[in-house]
């Protein structure tokens, strides 16, 4: 396509290598004046990487950017906002215990003489851009008191505030509720009103169906094409994103649940600072099915996994696995109590990186005699152990028992833990944020090894931050909020806006 | 370069022998800038090593103390600990074990155990304080482990100051009892039968009578072996790994992180406290001296640790290096005048050189690259002047299809085969990185 005025950003024959390994091959993008244009590819395609490369984080090897037809060298962030383009980064970069205002004019100060600061009129900027663009935020309000999606909309007033014609928002949703990602949609098409032009990274295929006009696709670097968001529909973006068919729906049959395989009462937890982040916590799972916890980051999901696994105090209440009480043991107990956990950090909890495949397959089950006499661990049976695994579980690359878990692919890093924890037979399976990261088939195999399990008889406990995730596959939907069961729902039987609501802290109760 | 220099280049052993080249080239400026001639210096060094096979003795007398505390330190660091306390640790072996064999005068059965047995325990009650100290209390164990050296130092002096043990007009202790001696032969050698049986076997009496022989080096190679053997076939070395690598995944897969601290600790502990008890019944004067500055057993184990890039196996030739660069070191000064400083400045510089540690395969990596880039370039740029690809050619043919390209001729080779699994190694090699 021929460079022109009519479109804000133009980006010709992008090539980026990071070694011999091309991030970006050839690829082209056409956003635009005054739309929102989405980029939609797998984890690695290099979505990313273009963004930073218009960003001026990365110099590209080869291609061409026009911005407004212009042809031009992009080398720095600074460059860039030069030219009119701001980036809102996945994860904020706002001081916590500064003000909306002190935060937007950070870097860019107004200063009178002698760089004195001059809050008054720095403030008076801000409103006028808040209420230009109908922003509801209150220019004196501290980072941290203010709820997510409101930081979101800081960073955003940012961007414009450095005079952005052009926002590069970095997976925007990932933090929010169904709400706020409503009111970011809204947020997105006033912009667009105002002249504004927009371009989303993505993986999540249901926003750009509402909010984009139009949709690049990138997969493993390289061009698939761009689609009117209009003459589309969800599975032909995801069948171009991933290069094969894939089933977007998660197919189940019904639950028969048994008898209560863990009970929560009355469950209190402190997290590191000594706040208390589980409030009194009532939950029961039962043997075959999956109860999925869903809720906002930092609910008390992760202090509330910690005591299920030994891993923090628990305060007051009890936590039983099949009648005994586990509370406040240590990890080793929580195991051999037949509990599973798949941690939402891998990296951290779930791998040691530097240890091969076949080591890491047996953390937690190193110690069983299968592996080993006496003291002695027995490296052939834990090879031929791993190497099972890695064969029933599609683990890649094939024969990747002897080298660095580190090395492997995020996903197949999850399907190490997912075939070691499930391989245990587990009686209760925690699984935390087990998709995070992953890609659609990467999620659409964790949810298929989620729902064998509990056809095998197993307690599933999915806590995810994805509400997408648990109205699919659990049986049964618990809202937390502030560390508290807000209510518990059968699959089917409440619609997302509820859950939305509940989750926010609203609704009944 | 072909491939072969390129995978040797990516061994660990590589970074270890570089590192010992650039030390003894940057000796050679240094010695060179002040008037030496580094290669005669070089010859006198080697000939203090290697020169008589009492030299030889001597460097493996010397190299046993290094031995035990460089694998302490590189067991410690492999479960993520840094036992900058060997020296300390060392030290009250040397004081129990001295203590001990003053006061009890066993036969040797019983005496030799019981002397290097009561210098273990003492360096495992240091090493059982550090590692607790840590466990309970998160104190980090360089901090107490170097208040200890100094501790383990002034207590040293004290115990020599004492009228029990201190030798009239010197500055040590009485020597140990001799039924605590570890010394092969130590009285056949000097008897006459020994003597008249030695005269004919100049090299034997050299090396019997000339040096304190003992058997702490054996002792030191199957610990060093022994240490290997525990990290990598054994549960409790495969916890101690993955608690040093990664102490909240062990933490979670149900694996105690603070016994094994402690544990890891106590054993770091007991080889230093074995290595001075070896080092009391082993050579003389058998017994400890005041101490006005460190002796530096303990802090030259970690410069062995690290020469062997924390492998206890490995510290077996780190510490024979390391102990005859100090021991040929003297040789240096007295054949040629150069001050012994020069060693330190070697030693100096391997040990950096070793730290800058992955450097090397990391070169190795990116020159591995670069071809295969080059390779790459090339196969496209035939593919784009349409020629055929050539007969598959190997990886030496690469520069030759890159000139071939750059010059624009339409009939470049274009490598295949022998390059294209390089290429798809390699994306697992940037992903790694971005990550």
């Amino acid at each position: 396509m021929e460079a022109s005025p009519d479109y804000a950003v133009q980006m010709h024959g992008i090539t980026k290598a990071f070694g011999s390994f091309k991030a970006l091959d050839g690829v082209d993008l056409d956003v635009k004046r005054q739309t929102v244009h989405a980029i939609l590819g797998e984890n690695g395609a290099g979505k990313s990487t273009l963004m930073n490369v218009l960003y001026g984080l990365y110099q590209a090897d080869e291609g061409e950017v026009y911005l407004g037809g212009q042809g031009v060298q992009i080398q720095s962030p600074l460059d860039a906002i030069a030219h009119g383009i701001g980036m809102v980064h996945q994860h904020f970069m706002l001081v916590e215990n500064f003000t909306v205002t002190e935060n937007i004019i950070l870097g860019d100060e107004v200063c009178r003489s002698l760089g004195v600061l001059d809050m008054a009129r720095a403030k008076r900027e801000v409103e006028k851009i808040v209420d230009e663009y109908g922003f509801d935020v209150d220019p004196d309000a501290t980072i941290e008191d203010i709820t997510v999606g409101m930081q979101q909309r800081v960073e955003i007033l940012k961007a414009l505030y450095r005079g952005a014609d052009t926002l590069i928002l970095d997976e925007p949703t990932a933090v929010l509720t169904p709400q706020e990602i409503t009111q970011l949609i809204k947020i997105m098409h006033g912009l667009v009103a105002r002249g504004k032009t927009i371009i989303i990274i993505t993986h999540k295929l249901r926003e750009i169906m509402e909010s984009a006009d139009a949709c690049t696709i990138i997969r493993r670097g390289k061009y698939m094409g761009t689609v009117d968001v209009g003459e589309t529909i969800e599975e032909e973006l995801a069948s171009k994103m991933v290069g094969r068919c894939v089933t977007l729906s998660v197919e189940k049959g019904p639950a028969s649940p048994g008898e209560t395989v863990l009970s929560v009462k009355g469950l209190h937890v402190r997290d590191g600072r000594g706040i208390e982040q589980v409030c009194g916590l009532d939950l029961d799972v039962r043997a075959g099915e999956i109860v999925g916890i869903a809720g906002i980051e930092g609910n008390g999901q992760d202090e509330f996994v910690e005591a299920i696994d030994g891993l923090a105090k628990v305060d007051s209440g009890t936590i039983s696995v099949r009648g005994e009480e586990i509370q406040n043991t240590v990890p080793r107990n929580v195991l051999d109590h037949r509990v599973a956990t798949i941690p939402a950090d891998r990296q951290r909890l779930g791998l040691v990186l530097p240890f091969t495949v076949a080591e890491n397959a047996i953390l937690e089950r190193h110690g069983e005699k299968a592996f080993g006499k006496g003291a002695t661990l027995d490296y052939g049976k834990v090879r031929s152990f791993a190497n099972g695994l890695i064969e029933e579980y599609d683990i890649r690359p094939a024969g990747c028992a002897d080298s660095p878990a580190g090395g492997l692919s995020g996903g197949n890093q999850q399907k190490v833990i997912i075939a070691r924890e499930v391989s245990s037979e587990p009686d209760l399976l925690v699984a935390v944020q087990p998709t995070r990261g992953l890609d659609v088939g990467a999620i659409e195999f964790v949810h298929k090894a989620l729902i064998r399990e509990r056809d095998r008889g197993a307690a599933i406990l999915l806590i995810s931050l994805e509400l997408d995730e648990v109205m699919d596959v659990a049986d049964t939907i618990a809202v937390i909020h502030h560390g508290k069961i807000v209510g518990t729902f059968r699959q089917g039987s409440v619609s997302e806006e509820e859950i939305g609501l509940l989750m926010a802290g609203g609704g009944k109760r | 370069m072909n491939t072969t220099a390129i995978k040797v280049l990516r061994k660990p052993i590589a970074s270890a022998i570089i590192a010992i080249l650039i030390g003894f080239l940057v000796a050679a400026v240094v010695l060179a800038s002040a008037g030496y001639d580094p290669g005669a210096s070089f010859a006198a060094l080697f000939s203090g090593m290697v020169g008589r096979p009492r030299y030889v003795v001597n460097v493996i007398i010397k190299a046993t103390p290094l031995l035990l505390c460089g694998v302490a330190v590189a067991f410690a660091f492999k479960v993520g600990l840094f036992n900058i306390g060997a020296e300390g640790q060392y030290i009250l072996g040397t004081i129990a074990a001295t203590v001990v064999g003053i006061t009890c005068d066993l036969p040797p059965v019983l005496e030799i155990p019981l002397v290097v047995l009561s210098g273990t325990i003492a360096g495992v009650l240091s090493g059982a304080l550090v590692g607790w100290l840590k466990a309970k209390f998160g104190i980090h164990e360089v901090i107490t482990s170097i208040m200890f050296n100094w501790i383990s130092l002034y207590l040293c002096n004290y115990v020599v100051s004492l009228d029990v043990f201190h030798q009239p007009n010197t500055t040590g202790t009485y020597p140990v009892h001799g039924s605590a001696f570890t010394m092969i032969l130590p009285n056949w050698k000097l008897s006459d039968e020994g003597q008249a049986a030695l005269a004919n076997l100049p090299v034997l009496r050299d090396v019997l009578v000339r040096c304190d022989v003992n058997v702490g080096i054996i002792v030191a190679v199957v610990v060093a072996v022994l240490i290997g053997w525990l990290l990598r076939r054994t549960k409790v070395g495969y916890e101690m790994r993955a608690v040093g690598l990664n102490k909240d995944a062990a933490r979670f897969a149900g694996i105690n992180v603070e016994g094994n601290v402690v544990l890891c600790m106590v054993i770091s502990g007991a080889l230093c406290g074995l290595a001075g008890a070896l080092n009391i019944t082993g050579i003389s004067p058998h017994g400890i001296s005041t101490l006005a500055a460190f002796e530096n057993n303990g802090f030259n184990g970690l410069s062995v640790a690290f020469i062997a890039g924390c492998s206890p196996v490995g510290c077996i030739p780190a510490s024979l290096l390391f102990a005859g660069l100090i021991y040929g070191g003297q040789t240096v000064q007295q054949v040629m005048g150069a001050p012994s400083e020069i060693i330190s400045i070697m030693i100096g510089t391997i040990v950096f050189c070793m730290a800058l540690g992955g450097v090397v395969p990391m070169l190795a990596e990116r020159i591995r690259r670069s071809r295969a880039e080059r390779v790459e370039r090339a196969r496209e740029l035939a593919a784009k002047t349409g020629a055929t690809p050539a007969s598959p050619a190997g990886e030496g043919d690469a520069p030759k299809a890159v000139d071939a390209a750059d010059a624009g001729a339409p009939a470049a080779e274009a490598p295949s085969g022998a390059a294209e699994p390089n290429g798809s190694n390699e994306k697992k090699g940037a992903d790694g990185d971005a990550r």
